[in-house]
């Protein structure tokens, strides 16, 4: 697992209280992990704060997994 | 319209001096302090360095992380003392009908907290909004009914009310009136407040509110004393379970008392010093009786709002003293901020807990820290100092005020049928 892969995969599991084995790629943050709207911002926002950069609303919208966080992260992170 | 009668059926407490009922009602006979050293921030700069602190209190004993890490310690204290109230009244939430059931609680403040730490985060950032998105659903002082209701499927009446250190009062008076016109058969009411941080310490330091009293915290909380400095600051919440009567008699529920009565008033005066004739107190006082439909010889306890303040105290006592006549005298009065320092909008329920201990147990909770008498407190008057006393308590009488002059008066007493 790459760095970004797993800072992303202990983010999620501190804001949304789920278990390693539950963060997988395919893993929809509201489907599979029990997040509202409300979660979803603040994990962007924690992204965002962790890896110094600035993901804009209308390309946040389009990370809904797992596997979307970290592949965009892994693009975008310098 | 007939009105329905109230009763209490369950009883949840976290207080400086307990986290439980049980352990808050013990340190209230015993007479025990619940001030100390602040342990939650650094008070180098701050003129006061004590208040009266929740101790050992671990969110997540109660909560699941995830639940406990999106609420503001405010509703952290609320949704266990709320727990610990449904626990205690024996209801059985699969059978009782929920659309019948309200939550209506008092915080003064809210998520004071929260609100001091989103700003603290924006100041130090270079002006770029990035605000949590639970910074507001935290914060507002309405989330802890909120989260009650969402959390136990109570959908009857439910909202917070915010008077100050008035504020649970007003919940109880509420859900009291709720219930007795028929609007639903059991409110959880109640209040919480979780203020003992930079803001709070701070802000009443430049009101000149607190007692500064470093060298000795477990005496300064000294209604009464002529020596009084000033309030000490308390957190905690308490949870009481109302009911109509023919409901809680109905599933065998054990009827810890009766309201009888309630009043409101305001001073219509200053934002925050009280009316040097108290007229607005001895209002409150007056129409809580009048509600009631009692005389005032028929109440045993008064548990005053006397903060430690020189101007509030001698002030309650005597509008207490024009209310009561002969009976002032005759009568307990306290004052249990002596122990459990101010808890704002958590104070009417904590004290409106100690009265039903007055009632259940037949003690009355002392004032304590009594050193010298004040020559504006007429010596003749049983403030009930230092030590429980113990009488039979029938009906007792719970007073708190607020800052912008809200005034709030009620009475229990024991259920006889």
């Amino acid at each position: 697992m790459s760095e970004i892969a797993q800072k992303v995969t202990s983010i999620i599991i501190d804001k949304l209280g789920v278990e390693e084995s539950e963060v997988t790629p395919e893993a929809s943050f509201t489907n599979d992990l029990g997040a509202d709207s409300l979660d979803t911002v603040e994990l962007i926002m924690e992204f965002e704060k962790e890896f110094n950069i600035s993901i804009p609303d209308d390309q946040a919208e389009n990370i809904a997994t797992v596997g979307h966080a970290i592949s965009y992260l892994e693009e975008n992170v310098k | 319209m007939e009105l329905k009668r109230v009763v209490v059926t369950g009883i949840g407490a976290l207080t400086p001096l307990g986290n439980t009922k049980d352990e808050y009602w013990d340190s209230l006979a015993k007479g025990v302090s619940g001030a100390a050293p602040i342990t939650r921030f650094d008070t180098e700069k701050f003129r006061t360095k004590f208040a009266c602190e929740v101790k050992g209190f671990e969110p997540t004993d109660f909560l699941d992380r995830k639940e406990a890490r999106k609420m503001d310690p405010n509703t952290q204290y609320g949704m266990v003392t709320g727990e610990e109230a449904i626990k205690d009244s024996g209801m059985d939430l699969d059978s009782v009908d929920k659309s019948r059931i309200g939550v209506i609680w008092g915080s003064g403040i809210g998520g004071f907290s929260t609100f001091q730490d989103e700003m603290i985060n924006f100041a130090k950032g270079d002006g770029t909004p990035r605000f949590n998105p639970f910074f507001v659903p935290k914060m507002i002082a309405d989330i802890t009914p909120g989260l009650l209701s969402i959390k136990y499927g109570f959908m009857g009446p439910n909202f917070a009310t915010v008077s100050a250190c008035a504020s649970s009062n007003n919940a109880i008076t509420d859900a009291y009136a709720y219930i007795q016109l028929g609007k639903a058969n059991a409110i959880l009411t109640g209040g919480s407040e979780a203020g003992v941080i930079e803001s709070g310490i701070g802000g009443f330091n430049a009101m000149k509110a607190l007692s500064e009293r470093n060298d000795s915290p477990e005496t300064a909380s000294r209604p009464y004393d002529k020596d009084r400095d000033g309030f000490v600051l308390g957190e905690g919440a308490g949870a009481i379970m109302l009911e109509e009567l023919e409901h809680a008699k109905a599933r065998g529920a054990k009827i810890y008392a009766e309201v009888l009565g309630s009043g409101m008033s305001a001073d219509a005066y200053h934002i925050t010093q009280p009316h040097p004739e108290g007229t607005g107190i001895e209002l409150v006082m007056r129409n809580a009786l009048e509600d009631a439909g009692l005389t005032a010889d028929k109440i045993d306890y008064l548990n005053t709002h006397g903060t430690s303040t020189p101007l509030g105290d001698a002030g309650e006592i005597k509008a207490a003293q024009r209310v009561f006549g002969g009976n002032a005298e005759k009568m307990n009065i306290s004052s249990t901020k002596s122990m459990t320092g101010h808890l704002l909008g958590a104070a009417g329920a904590v004290e409106f807990i100690a009265c039903l201990m007055a009632l259940e147990k037949g003690i009355v909770p002392p004032t304590i820290n009594h050193f010298t008498d004040d020559p504006e407190i007429d010596p003749n008057l049983n403030l009930t100092f230092n030590e429980a006393q113990e009488r039979e308590v029938n009906i007792a009488m719970s007073n708190t005020f607020g800052f912008g002059g809200h005034n709030t008066s009620i009475i229990i007493g024991k259920y006889t049928g």
